[in-house]
């Protein structure tokens, strides 16, 4: 016969281990998608792979760099439009929020950072592929931008919270306008949180393939003008994946492993921006 | 918080402008949801006038015949988000009781930071590996003893090919361990610590003090995330599209392929020839959107009641 008292904890060593488990499972599926991404994505890049754009079906070689460019041109074009909107309602939020207004705005921020990107793309696709009777890049961007907005209001604001209370009362003591207080203290203060922010909402969208699938579209050839259909590496490995041909999926988790490389590469930096200010954000 | 509008509300002419910049920024954000609704709603009208509440309950999606009715997909976006909640919420809320009760203190910062980075994959990339390694590994070595033992039921009926509700529904899951685990963890985080110590000064086991003094306390919260990561689910697109078989049919059973909203859109939208055909699909997105925001806003009720006003599970990295 077992006691009560051994049962009881027993059951608290058995539950402990299946919590430690699980999260192990959790962090496992991290594990092996990276893995998979490096056995299987390391070994077909090159520098043709950066430098040259897709050869035609069937052919062999070929590499991505109209989708790298259209990356970066239609995911910039995305932060030019929404950085400035989003961190200004960030700091509305973070220098006016308290009242009723600020909260419906908080709320509405959230309820928005979990909407699905591919109906933004749907929006994208009214407001600029629909009137002007073609897919383009800038729609891409519009759609992008309308995802980053919410997502940065609320680490401007959360960032800008930080600043202690204490700077912002030594500024107005010597007489500052509150304006200014607002502007050269504590944003410029909050500035390293406010940069971190925008690189991790800059990352999140470039990952993003949705909402780009029928306004960016996608395009073989090498393009720099935002009124035209622009390839992004999202669009490619979508392409690439779901095609019929090997080289394909060889080119697919190639693109795949550098489109992964990059997100990690702007959120490390965006890590280490903010390390440089207050230690880490959490 | 409380005492900042006191030193910023402004009388100077300088505060005036700034302030009302400032607010032109923040009013964005609820023009947006209003036009994103509005500009669906227009949209979606001829399909609205013309199918009635029948585009929910039937089953035809025949473009050529200009009929339309997306009750399979409704039933493959609820289906393929219940499985992967079924899988998730397990993995999240021991990821979030394993980081605040647990873990020790050194292991926390890393395995918090691994669990963040898989927010960080873009679903694309999911999307891709659910192809070429989650399919053949589930077809090699998961389906087979699965189908050898409860093979009787309902849910395992049929050949699996491999595009399937069983793969959307774990690629899914995948996807928002993250977002149910960085809310949990906050959650439990805002539970006062003289919970856990008054459960164990009663000479409760360490579980026992999670199970009764801190899980009950952060009840709301928790539901509150795991219905946020509904919401994720519910509107993710690329890593269901790329692994679900995209067939607009309903079954029960998980080796079939199944179709959601979102991938419908994501599928059929740049092919749509006809109005009504994108009629059809923009009322498919009014459907999924006003769904996410529903779902999202009671999420968002059930956290703040706990953890007031943080952004959980917006700072994952």
């Amino acid at each position: 016969m077992i006691s009560r008292a051994t049962r009881r904890h027993l059951a608290s060593r058995l539950m402990t281990v299946l919590v430690v488990l699980l999260s192990f499972l959790a962090v496992l599926a991290l594990i092996l998608i990276f893995g998979n991404l490096l056995a299987k994505g390391a070994s077909s890049i090159d520098w043709a792979f950066f430098t040259k754009s897709p050869v035609p079906a069937g052919q062999t070689g070929g590499g991505v760099a109209n989708a790298i460019v259209g990356t970066a041109i239609v995911v910039g074009l995305s932060a030019l439009i929404g950085v400035p909107i989003g961190v200004g309602a960030g700091m509305y939020l973070a220098e006016y929020g308290s009242g009723r207004f600020g909260y419906m705005v908080r709320f509405v921020a959230d309820v928005l950072n979990g909407t699905p990107s591919i109906v933004i793309g749907i929006v994208g696709w009214i407001f600029i592929v629909k009137p002007s009777g073609h897919f383009s890049a800038l729609a891409g961007s519009v759609a992008l931008a309308i995802l980053m907005i919410p997502m940065l209001a609320r680490t401007t604001e959360e960032m800008v919270r930080l600043v202690p209370h204490s700077l912002r009362e030594a500024a107005l003591a010597l007489g500052y306008p509150r304006w200014r207080t607002s502007l050269k203290i504590v944003a410029r203060t909050a500035l390293g949180g406010i940069v971190t922010g925008c690189l991790v909402g800059v990352a999140r969208v470039a990952g993003e393939t949705a909402p780009l699938l029928f306004t960016a579209l996608g395009n073989l050839n090498f393009t720099v003008s935002v009124s035209q259909p622009m390839q992004t590496l999202s669009l490619q490995i979508y392409v690439y994946a779901t095609g019929p041909f090997e080289e394909w999926h060889r080119l697919a988790w190639a693109a795949a492993l550098v489109l992964m490389g990059l997100v990690l590469i702007i959120s490390l930096i965006a890590r280490w921006v903010t390390r440089q200010r207050y230690g880490s954000i959490r | 918080m409380a005492s900042q509008p006191l030193l910023l509300h402004g009388t100077d002419r300088g505060d005036r402008i700034y302030r009302g910049a400032l607010t032109g920024f923040a009013l964005a954000l609820p023009a947006l949801i209003l036009v994103i609704l509005g500009v669906l709603f227009v949209n979606a009208w001829p399909a609205l006038k013309r199918f009635g509440p029948s585009f929910l309950v039937t089953s035809t999606w025949d473009p050529v015949a200009e009929v339309y009715g997306a009750a399979p997909m409704i039933f493959g976006t609820l289906a393929s988000s219940f499985v992967a909640l079924l899988i998730a919420v397990p993995l999240a809320l021991s990821v979030a009781i394993f980081l605040t009760e647990f873990s020790p203190r050194w292991l926390r910062q890393p395995v918090a930071f691994l669990v963040e980075l898989l927010a960080a994959i873009p679903s694309v990339v999911y999307g891709t590996w659910g192809i070429f390694v989650l399919i053949p590994f589930l077809r090699a070595h998961v389906v087979p003893p699965l189908k050898a033992v409860f093979g009787w039921t309902p849910f395992l009926q049929g050949v699996f090919y491999g595009n399937s509700l069983l793969a959307g529904g774990i690629i899914l899951a995948i996807m928002i361990v993250p977002y149910i685990a960085a809310v949990a963890r906050e959650v439990l985080l805002a539970v006062p610590m003289s919970q856990r110590e008054a459960a164990l000064a009663m000479g409760a086991t360490r579980w026992e003090a999670v199970r009764s003094a801190v899980l009950p306390y952060g009840r709301a919260g928790l539901i509150g995330a795991i219905i946020l990561g509904l919401g994720r689910a519910l509107g993710e697109t690329m890593g269901v599209t790329m692994v679900i078989g995209n067939r607009h049919d309903i079954g029960l059973s998980l080796l079939q392929p199944a179709y959601t909203m979102a991938a419908a859109i994501a599928n059929e939208f740049s092919e749509a020839t006809t109005a009504m055909y994108h009629s059809a699909l923009m009322e498919v997105g009014l459907i999924l959107f006003v769904l996410t925001v529903a779902v999202n806003a009671i999420a968002r009720i059930l956290i703040w009641r706990v953890a007031r006003g943080a952004a959980v599970g917006s700072g994952a990295l």
